[in-house]
């Protein structure tokens, strides 16, 4: 398997409100994507897994560690080179609406990035942005209509067209589908997997949602507060969570299933999610975890392969949380 | 008029489930239309149902289904120009669509509390959190600005919120989204309503901050005796909170009946592709089946069922208009629905 991306002790810290204040966005995490693969990221608002995204196609830069693309290291390119690199990783953001020009109609945003690049004739990179907006299944008579005369789902639609005309190696998926109803959600995801049979796409798929990230990934990263708590193959993972916060996720994921039908035990968590200007010491996660002991308090849990290729990060792994 | 009426739904054929006590609130053949130029749209037309005292009853559906617009039809807060509002909807033996403003002022916030998705935006920015909640009483009950008070930090611990004391002296800005859903809470249960309506009260929360919010309001519902109207795109909320369910499509209630029957075996097309459409955590990477289209506009309105359009179990009879009929406890507008056998959901 090709190795596409691979972070190493990632550190995006932004500077505080206050001087000398820092917010650590990402904390020291660490991961590897392969081509062909789905890697999804799974965490609550301000767990960092938007900035991860971002600093993986280059719109942040990391303030400690590296990140590399195919081996090498995008930030020590010129800036000419970097421009051209980025054509091979791409990123499609949450909210259709905001990510379009208004004044510009369809084509022309689809288009753009080939004019950017400079590829082929005018006619010749038309052509392949109306093929592109074809194969995202966008009637072609909207492609000359603007952002607002369409709907939110067509929109989406046209953000993926604009991300795969330079023909990207990755895509990071920013919570591509949240601001969608369930019937457009299903549609996308269903496109999103057959884009990346055809094209060879790897993408890093970003939200918050666990049914999606559990539907559409190979492998998940569960995020808790700029860390990575846990990290293994999402049937295992789904199956058999490790870490108590995923755990308490998975049980607050409501189940569309009549009550006597249901097996699962409900944990529900206490207290809110810490301020990051203050991060709770010792396990991060231990303000909220039903099985927190003033070890976990004391000490930073390690980050260890508990089986082949399942690492988490808790001095209890495994033991299953108590229902509330 | 470029509406097409419904007129094979006469008055009550539409009528909910029966039960032996009144209902608390009995809505028939609510309709709505917009003046838009020189002609009216109907984005809501004859909804009918039924809320017993006490119960907790979801409305689901995707967006711009008439949902929202359900809700605000019942509190008064449709737009005074150019809208029309038909129908009945008695609560507690008063008919709210005959009452003037005045008359809903005492209804609104006193005996039908509200909640609404976006916290930060129902919450005034330059006001504490105490003066809102003490508005609101003062609003309604005789009493002192200290009473009131009392009042307001009572309901505060009753939301869970710690050192309620505290809390009356914040402003919203300083709270988390989860907080300020407490706070919306306590102001909507303040006055002790009868009725609760929840319009997406959790939508804009994250998932383990939702589980604690929606545990809330439904202990504090049975607590209370408050009957809660809640209204979500999530069905899995409504499995886990509510005992009734009405889908909505398309401006029409097109299922009405047990949550946990209707989960089982839907009796709506549509009902069923919502269930169908959700990711499944065990089926991992198959296709999701999806529902074909998309929501038609108030101005373009299939003529006969509104679903037949999206609907994969479409024939000839379904170009004709669709009433709501019974089916036991059960209401659904498809005039396939006793040849159809529809999945439902697996455990």
């Amino acid at each position: 398997m090709t190795e596409i991306l691979s972070v190493d002790d990632l550190e995006i810290a932004f500077a505080g409100r206050s001087r000398g204040q820092v917010v650590k966005a990402v904390d020291h995490i660490g991961f590897k994507v392969h081509k062909g693969e789905t890697f999804g990221v799974i965490g609550e608002s301000g767990s960092g897994k938007s900035t991860l995204g971002r600093c993986i196609v280059c719109l942040l830069a990391p303030t400690g560690g590296r990140i590399t693309h195919f081996g090498k290291d995008p930030f020590a390119l010129s800036k000419a080179e970097l421009r051209e690199h980025r054509r091979s990783f791409q990123i499609i953001f949450q909210d259709p609406n905001s990510a379009l020009d208004p004044r510009m109609t369809i084509l022309e945003s689809v288009r753009e990035p080939l004019d950017v690049a400079g590829i082929g004739t005018r006619d010749e990179r038309t052509l392949k942005a109306l093929t592109m907006i074809d194969r995202v299944a966008l009637a072609p008579e909207l492609a000359h209509r603007y952002p607002h005369e369409i709907s939110g789902g067509q929109k989406q639609r046209a953000n993926i067209a604009r991300a795969l005309v330079l023909e990207p190696t990755l895509i990071v998926c920013d919570e591509v589908v949240a601001a969608l109803d369930v019937s457009i959600q299903a549609d996308m995801l269903n496109l999103f997997a057959d884009l990346q049979r055809d094209f060879n796409l790897t993408y890093v798929f970003i939200s918050h949602d666990l049914r999606v990230v559990a539907h559409v990934s190979d492998r998940v990263a569960v995020m808790y507060f700029g860390k990575i708590v846990e990290l293994g193959p999402a049937g295992a993972l789904m199956e058999k969570p490790l870490h108590p916060y995923t755990q308490a996720l998975m049980s607050a994921e409501p189940e569309p299933v009549p009550v006597h039908m249901r097996n699962k035990q409900r944990v529900i968590l206490k207290g809110e999610i810490p301020s990051a200007l203050a991060p709770p010491s010792g396990c991060r996660f231990h303000t909220r975890c039903p099985l927190a002991v003033a070890e976990c308090v004391a000490r930073e849990p390690e980050w260890r392969e508990i089986e082949p290729g399942r690492f988490v990060a808790c001095h209890f792994a495994g033991q299953p949380v108590p229902a509330t | 008029m470029g509406v097409v009426l419904d007129r094979a739904e006469v008055s009550g054929a539409g009528a909910a489930a029966t039960s032996s006590a009144a209902p608390l609130l009995s809505v028939r053949d609510l309709s709505v239309s917009f003046n838009d130029g020189d002609r009216w749209i109907q984005p809501l037309q004859n909804v009918s149902f039924d809320i017993n005292p006490g119960e907790v009853v979801g409305i689901v559906g995707e967006s711009g289904c008439g949902k929202s617009l359900t809700a605000l039809s019942i509190l008064g807060l449709l737009p005074l120009r150019g809208c029309k509002r038909t129908g009945q909807m008695m609560f507690e033996g008063q008919d709210l669509a005959a009452l003037d403003e005045s008359g809903m002022r005492k209804v609104r916030g006193r005996r039908i509390g509200m909640i609404f998705q976006e916290p930060m935006s129902a919450l005034d920015p330059v006001f504490t959190v105490g003066d809102q909640i003490t508005e609101t009483v003062r609003a309604h009950f005789p009493v002192s600005r200290q009473e009131a008070r009392e009042r307001a930090v009572e309901a505060l611990a009753a939301v869970g919120i710690p050192s309620p004391r505290n809390c009356v002296s914040m402003y919203p800005m300083s709270l988390s989204g989860g907080m300020r859903q407490r706070v919306m809470i306590a102001m909507a249960l303040v006055c002790e309503p009868r009725l609760l309506i929840a319009d997406e009260p959790t939508t804009a929360l994250d998932v383990t901050i939702q589980a604690q919010i929606m545990d809330l309001l439904i202990e504090l519902g049975t607590r209370t005796g408050t009957a809660i109207l809640f209204i979500t795109h999530n069905l899995g909320l409504v499995a886990e909170s509510c005992a009734r369910m009405l889908t909505m499509y398309a401006g029409q209630v097109v299922e009405d009946g047990p949550v946990a029957d209707i989960l089982l075996q839907p009796g709506h097309p549509y009902t069923a592709g919502l269930l169908g459409s959700l990711p499944q955590v065990r089926h991992r990477k198959s296709k999701l089946p999806s529902i074909a289209g998309r929501v038609p506009s108030a101005y373009e309105m299939p003529p006969g069922c509104r679903f037949a359009p999206r609907c994969s179990y479409v024939q000839p009879p379904c170009e004709t208009l669709q009433a709501l009929l019974a089916r036991g406890a059960r209401h659904v507008r498809c005039c396939r629905q006793d040849e159809l056998t529809l999945p439902g959901a697996e455990a």
